[in-house]
């Protein structure tokens, strides 16, 4: 850019008081978060004399300390890992209200963030699914507790093994409870990691070849919510007209409208990105683009084959060595590739000190209970709990402790500015204009 | 910077270009405004500054457009992206990304600037369009003149060299617009930016143009000259020019600061006459001033005598009322009653918490205290088909009201939604607009056609209470004389009216009270030559050009002068 100095220059005049105030502001919060220093805020000498527990303290969530999103992926995924190895209620529980307890703690107030109830809602669905299941169709579980019997669908010969109604044992119902809980759990873990990390940054750590391919991602993701609120608007201007506003015949006549709509928007913004310049490319030498088609597709000939050669019994020698190349010639190709796209990141995210506590966390808590379960056989009774005979169920110690260190996002994490309020789930509706 | 050669442009399928032989030339940092009546090709010509038209468009460019010595029919937009940048009318489908602070950097992104520079201008451009508290806010969450502000930020990051803006300030109340055409002043002014822009709304922006492009008609030469050459002769005006042609002023004045400068002789002439008001508020108010109001009533407003009034009771009354969305109160404590026949103008800034009153009047939102009375009924528990027989609502986007694929199917489910008499909606569509085809898409007409369909809509349960959230968006003058007139005679007829506007001119023409709205509570409620005369953000042009006198409007000045004897013939409609 031939221009950008001397107009840079010139704006700087304009507006630099207020903005050497907020750099320094920036820079003030990034020391006390602990980051190393960003591109955007050039390493001032911290000037505060802070007393140490402040400086431990978490600071006021900004852009600058954002933790990056793939921590909050890691730490989420973690939780998820520790969930997948047990089907202790108790434990799972515990997973649950550690999960709840930090998106309450550190949950801003964007959109991306009411997601969470959604997941809760989804998970709450699945359970009771799970058990609607194990009612109505019985459970392989072999029980002695019968606590009611449905009256029996009588199928015939060909569709043996399958019943309809019978036996409702108690054991039946707790392993589907337990088996339902460990899948909700999941669930919920991933309900979280979509509550505090915002999907749009996730894919700004995209190499630069897959960048474009990743805002198209983007705007489909804010399509779903555009379409929302079209029809709630039209519902609500249903009213208007003297219709009823609810029920699913309103839902199907504003239906071809907001399709009406939806079609034109897209269009609109598809001219609106073109015109800011989306999908420019660099010119790039015609070697350089002929080494970049021969190495992503040979890279993921290679990737098929040694994974190929992984699963089966007798490529156990080349298969690895395969998969490897290939997966190093795909990245290859990934990189030459990212030559031709000139686009440049906006404060991208940084892995700082607390994102490590933050990832390292998750991954402590999903170690820690893989570990324990290999130790011996007692381990492994205490994380599967029996159902036959029916036992309550026992807090093991150390898996509970380990699954409590998933707290550490909570207080390490930067805190959103208002406390935001666990009761406010419910969705805003755009301020009126 | 800008240049068009010969250019005229086709649509696919449209029998006859919709501009001709355009011939302009736009020198660097020079701000061309481009005026005319709706669908004239403004949008086309801009359009074709930035190479959308026809690279996206499709239809048929002949001639040449450069910007910046680029030819864009050898350049696509997005090839184009570094030296124009490009606002259109509807500011949310320009968005790409979900938070402002990333919006302001996509389109550097695009461009590959370097980290640093695209920190520093995002840090700048935040600070001039005074968007520094909202940067990490999502943007579906920002008010109407905040999204705007934050699309014209997204387009200046990349330092263009030529910014092309569709009506810029027309869903902006005054202060906000005030703010927009500063920036753009400031951005001719200190960097050079040339700058291309249509907007209808001319009193705000005749004055900062220095130059203006004229289209009459479609297919018509383009005019251009200066703005006081061009407004002498335009079809479409500000109130302060046709102050000026009314009293015959030459030079036209522009601001109104010019135009005070020149009026001490009519102010004399005026303080001899007797000052009559704009209608007072009541069962049966007085005829409304203005002579546009239509001799002969339509067919329409004599079916009841004139002087019934639609009911005897207060047609819309709300005491205390609170609205909360989340933990934000919208609206606190708004206590208000609507006389019929009475025109009420709500104005306040962006966000004030106008379209949320006007949607609890019609029980889109339920208060959270205090009450609403719709015709004695409360409307958020009334069955939406017997509401619409007490109040009926024009929203921001006619286009919501409106679902049928022609203009006769609309009608008809007109009619059966409010219990009419078949063609009962079809009579008002042919009094209101007529030489409207049944078989017409609704999409296809023009948005002031497009709202008078809405409005015969609403009317076709004949509410007591009519509500219109910003009427004039994307009207032009005559489109806006039209709707007046016919406001006015719903007025008379004894509805109700009110209006949620940032036009002060509208309020000013229209309303007989202005109720005045700042972060949800009501700080100004009077007839409106007081409020409006007490406010200068509020002020029409003619009542800064005349006061201390309290005159209005134009039509209500000619009106008076008409009265007193011939001494000024005005030939404004």
């Amino acid at each position: 850019m031939t221009t950008s100095e001397t107009n840079g220059a010139i704006n700087c005049e304009i507006s630099g008081e207020t903005n050497s105030k907020t750099n320094g502001e920036n820079t003030g919060q990034e020391h006390r978060a602990g980051t190393p220093g960003t591109p955007g805020t050039p390493g001032a000498p911290a000037m505060r004399t802070a007393l140490p527990w402040s400086r431990l303290r978490a600071p006021r969530a900004t852009r600058t300390n954002a933790i990056h999103p793939g921590a909050w992926w890691i730490w989420a995924l973690g939780l998820g890992t520790a969930a997948s190895r047990t089907t202790n209620p108790l434990l799972l529980a515990l997973l649950v209200g550690v999960a709840g307890y930090v998106v309450a703690a550190r949950r801003t107030e964007a959109p991306w963030a009411r997601s969470y109830g959604a997941f809760v809602k989804l998970a709450l669905a699945v359970l009771g699914i799970r058990l609607a299941f194990a009612v109505l169709l019985g459970s392989p579980i072999p029980g002695t507790h019968t606590l009611v019997t449905l009256p029996e669908l009588p199928l015939p010969d060909w569709a043996q093994g399958i019943r309809v109604g019978g036996r409702v044992t108690a054991e039946g119902l707790v392993f589907a409870l337990y088996d339902g809980l460990k899948l909700a759990t999941l669930l919920i873990c991933v309900g979280a990691a979509n509550a505090l990390a915002n999907p749009a940054r996730l894919l700004k750590s995209l190499p630069g070849a897959l960048y474009e391919a990743g805002v198209a991602v983007v705007v489909a993701l804010t399509f779903a919510p555009n379409l929302i609120a079209d029809v709630q608007r039209l519902r609500a201007a249903r009213r208007l007209r003297g219709r009823p506003d609810h029920g699913l015949r309103g839902l199907l006549q504003v239906g071809l409208p907001v399709l009406e709509g939806a079609l034109e928007r897209s269009v609109a913004l598809a001219a609106a990105m073109d015109a800011r310049g989306y999908g420019r490319s660099a010119e790039v030498p015609a070697g350089v683009r002929r080494t970049t088609a021969a190495l992503t597709l040979g890279g993921l000939v290679g990737v098929c084959a040694g994974t190929y050669g992984l699963l089966t019994a007798e490529g156990g020698t080349y298969g690895l060595p395969v998969l490897l190349t290939g997966l190093a010639a795909s990245l290859g190709g990934l990189w030459l590739g990212g030559r031709r796209s000139l686009r440049t990141r906006y404060r991208p995210d940084s892995w700082g000190v607390r994102a490590w506590l933050v990832a390292g966390s998750g991954a402590a808590v999903a170690a820690l209970i893989v570990l324990y379960a290999s130790t011996d056989a007692y381990a492994y009774a205490a994380l599967h709990p029996g159902v036959v005979p029916l036992i309550a169920p026992t807090l093991p110690l150390w898996p509970a402790a380990a699954i409590l260190l998933g707290l550490l996002p909570a207080f390490v994490a930067p805190a959103p500015a208002p406390a935001p309020a666990l009761s406010d789930i419910r969705t805003t509706v755009k301020e009126p204009s | 910077m800008i240049r068009f050669e010969d250019v005229s442009v086709t649509y696919d399928g449209a029998p006859e270009p919709t501009v001709r032989d355009i011939e302009l030339t736009v020198p660097e940092g020079e701000l061309v405004l481009l005026v005319g009546p709706s669908g004239v090709g403004k949008s086309t010509l801009l359009g074709a500054v930035s190479g959308l038209v026809p690279h996206f468009t499709g239809g048929t460019l002949r001639g040449r457009v450069t910007v910046a010595g680029r030819d864009t029919r050898t350049h696509r937009p997005r090839e184009l992206a570094d030296v124009v940048g490009t606002v259109g009318q509807d500011p949310l489908s320009h968005f790409v990304t979900d938070t402002v602070e990333d919006e302001l950097a996509y389109g550097m992104e695009s461009l590959g600037l370097a980290p640093d520079v695209m920190r520093r201008r995002v840090e700048e451009t935040l600070d001039l369009l005074g968007l520094a508290d909202l940067r990490d806010r999502p943007i579906s969450t920002l008010s109407g003149g905040q999204q705007q502000r934050v699309a014209i930020g997204s387009v200046l990051t990349p330092h263009p060299e030529v910014l092309v803006l569709d009506e810029p300030t027309s869903a902006l109340d005054p202060a906000a617009a005030e703010e927009v055409l500063a920036v753009l002043q400031r951005l001719v002014h200190d960097l050079g930016t040339t700058v291309l822009m249509a907007e209808h709304r001319l009193e705000r922006v005749v004055q900062y143009a220095d130059r203006v492009a004229l289209l009459t008609s479609p297919g018509a030469p383009l005019l251009l000259g200066t703005p006081a050459e061009v407004m002498a002769v335009s079809p479409v005006y500000p109130p302060v020019v046709a102050l000026g042609r009314l009293d015959g002023w030459t030079p036209l004045p522009l601001t109104v600061r010019d135009a005070r400068r020149r009026a001490g002789d009519l102010r004399n002439r005026l303080r001899a006459l007797p000052y009559e008001g704009p209608g007072a508020p009541g069962p049966v108010p007085a005829p409304p001033v203005g002579a546009t109001a239509p001799a002969r009533r339509p067919r329409l407003f004599r079916r009841r005598p004139p002087g019934t009034p639609v009911t005897t009771a207060h047609p819309a009354v709300v005491t205390g009322l609170a609205v909360r969305r989340g933990r934000t109160e919208v609206l606190h404590d708004v206590t208000l009653s609507v006389a019929p026949g009475e025109t009420v103008a709500l104005m306040g800034r962006n966000g004030a918490g106008k379209s949320t009153l006007l949607s609890a009047l019609v029980g889109l939102v339920p208060p959270s205290a205090g009450s609403v009375r719709v015709g004695g009924l409360q409307p958020h528990r009334t069955a939406p088909g017997d509401l619409i027989r007490h109040v009926g609502l024009v929203p921001q986007e006619p286009r919501d009201l409106l679902y049928a694929d022609t203009v006769a199917g609309e009608c008809a489910a007109a009619d059966s939604d409010a219990g009419a008499g078949a063609g009962t909606c079809r009579a008002l569509v042919s009094e209101l607009l007529p030489g409207i085809a049944d078989d017409t898409h609704p999409r296809d007409l023009s948005e002031g056609q497009r709202l008078t369909l809405a409005l015969a809509v609403v009317l076709t349960a004949r509410p007591p209470l009519i509500l219109l959230d910003e009427p004039t968006r994307g009207l032009d003058y005559a489109a806006k004389s039209r709707l007046v007139t016919l406001l006015r005679a719903l007025a008379a007829e004894g509805h109700a009216i009110v209006l949620a506007t940032h036009d002060v001119e509208l309020a000013a023409e229209l309303s007989h009270r202005v109720v005045i709205l700042a972060d949800g509570e009501p700080v100004a409620d009077g007839p409106t030559a007081e409020v409006v005369v007490a406010s200068p953000s509020f002020a029409p042009q003619v009542t800064k050009i005349l006061s201390p006198q309290k005159w209005l409007t134009v039509s209500q000045v000619r009106e008076a002068l008409n009265a007193s004897g011939p001494a000024a013939g005005g030939a404004r409609s």
